[in-house]
């Protein structure tokens, strides 16, 4: 079968780029392992300043309806296998797809933190108990406890309370090669700044203040109490970790050790707490794995989440016709992803030769992207918009290099 | 496990379907994930492993990590975390080599 455009993957980016072109009149496939279309919206619930609850389910539900009606062949529990040149789509029930323009939008993966014990039963990433709660109406453990204090497992620590879970403390990893930052009191008061938006409590706001002055920062750390601190009624822990997950079979306990202003363990100090379910928030990564298999070049940038495929401010990577839209550049909001996916979808339809002012569709596009972003009520990564500069001048540079060997 | 009330998502539709799970029937929601309707029945181990047999459940439920993979209608590798469960599904936790 042959279309304009393929997308992969059906979130919130992937969506709307279907729809944008398919709405120009493009002929477009959308394909998914997942057997219900949204992606991570599926799950999302949070209350917005201005517009009240954003649930993400409903906004799902919108866009496959918006598709369905464009005409958008919406393919459902198929994996790709594979991408070759120029372009074959290769689906896991033998079906190939031909098409000029492929629109990667794959969203990202958790990163785990392997705490002693993470494998038992009853662990389990943030992003699948929100799934659980918001989604599937099922809570993930009756007593549960998050290790990472980040935005997400903050958000989602609210999520599980207002479905009637017993979030019973919210606590940062410990320490270890791979995961210091993520346990040191003193660089997650600067990490909770970008919650500043968000706003949660008193304390939050303060901290994000703080976060901007040193001495502050770390009179913060030194002083936050050693029995934590209540965020919408949880107890959220910068002086203690959870060092074991306990269980014969599942998980039926934490051990809990104190930890000092710089995240070292103190000797001697644990106890136990029984919970029957543990969440871990180890933050986002892109999931680029198709991009690398079509053979786009690839750029690693630390403020966007890791390795992203280079890419043009159209959203074109390094292969011709191949494009990249929301987290797959970077860990940012739904939103941002949504905008994303229509400037893919802009610049895509432009390509085909359906829009009449093709260039100011896509300006105006680029503008909507960097409004959703400017206005994001939660930022996953905290230097999001100089990692996205970094990654225009390796572009420029590229482009460069590129027409100069030409 | 249900959240059959929430003060946001209001109240829960209840669309029952049966299945069952290691030869025990249970109730399900249709077109939920076969992980959260065990989830919901209080079931978290969905299998052991191949190597030291030891149990595993949902972690990243995505369908990346695979560590839930359950065996359905007789079929191996089947991700709980992202397939429908359906009326009479019978499932198993899969455990052993997979010679």
């Amino acid at each position: 079968m042959t279309y304009d455009l393929v997308v992969i993957g059906a979130g919130p980016a992937g969506m709307s780029a279907a729809i944008k072109a398919a709405k120009a009149g493009a002929h477009v496939a959308i394909i998914d392992e997942n057997p219900v279309s949204g992606g991570k919206l599926l799950g999302q619930l949070y209350h917005e300043p201005d517009s009240g609850w954003w649930v993400g389910r409903n906004i799902a539900r919108e866009m496959i309806a918006k598709a369905s009606s464009l005409g958008v062949a919406i393919f459902r529990k198929m994996e790709i296998w594979g991408i070759f040149p120029k372009w074959n789509i290769m689906l896991n029930n033998g079906e190939r797809l031909t098409t000029e323009h492929v629109l990667i939008a794959t969203g990202a993966a958790e990163k785990a933190i392997p705490v002693e014990g993470w494998t038992k039963p009853g662990v389990m990433a943030i992003g699948a108990a929100q799934t659980l709660t918001n989604f599937h109406r099922v809570k993930p453990g009756k007593k549960v406890v998050i290790i990472g204090v980040d935005p997400l497992s903050l958000s989602v620590a609210q999520e599980l309370k207002m479905a009637g879970v017993e979030v019973a403390g919210i606590y940062p990893p410990p320490a270890t090669e791979v995961s210091s930052d993520k346990s040191n009191p003193k660089q997650i008061i600067q990490g909770l700044s970008a919650m500043a938006h968000l706003a949660p409590n008193a304390l939050l706001k303060a901290a994000g203040k703080a976060a901007n002055h040193p001495t502050i920062k770390n009179i913060a750390a030194k002083c936050y109490p050693s029995f934590g601190v209540k965020v919408w009624g949880i107890p959220l822990h910068l002086r203690k970790t959870i060092t074991a997950i306990e269980g014969e079979k599942q998980v039926e306990q934490v051990r809990i050790t104190a930890i000092d202003g710089n995240g070292n363990q103190k000797n001697g100090r644990t106890k136990t707490m029984g919970v029957d379910c543990v969440c871990i928030s180890g933050g986002l990564y892109p999931l680029s794995e198709l991009a690398e298999a079509a053979g786009c070049d690839f750029v690693y940038i630390e403020e966007l989440g890791g390795h992203v495929p280079l890419h043009s401010p159209e959203l074109e990577t390094t292969k011709d016709g191949i494009y990249v839209a929301g987290n797959i550049t970077g860990i940012e909001g739904a939103k941002v992803a949504m905008a994303q996916g229509e400037l893919a979808g802009t610049a895509i339809s432009s390509r085909l030769g359906l829009l009449q002012k093709g260039s100011d569709a896509i300006s105006e596009a680029q503008v909507k992207v960097q409004d959703a972003r400017a206005n994001a009520v939660i930022t996953f990564q905290q230097h999001i918009e100089s990692g996205r500069e970094k990654l225009a001048q390796c572009w420029h540079t590229n482009v460069q290099t590129s027409s100069g060997k030409g | 496990m249900r959240i059959t009330e929430h003060p946001v998502l209001g109240k829960l539709e209840k669309k029952p379907v049966t299945f069952s799970f290691n030869g025990k029937k249970y109730e399900a929601q249709a077109g939920e994930s076969i992980a959260a309707a065990l989830l919901a029945n209080d079931i978290r181990i969905l299998r052991y492993t191949e190597k030291h047999g030891t149990p595993r459940g949902i972690y990243c439920g995505i369908g990346h990590c695979y560590e839930c993979r359950v065996m359905v209608n007789g079929e191996r590798n089947f991700r709980a975390c992202i397939t429908p469960v359906k009326q009479d599904m019978q499932i198993l936790s899969q455990h052993g080599e997979i010679l």
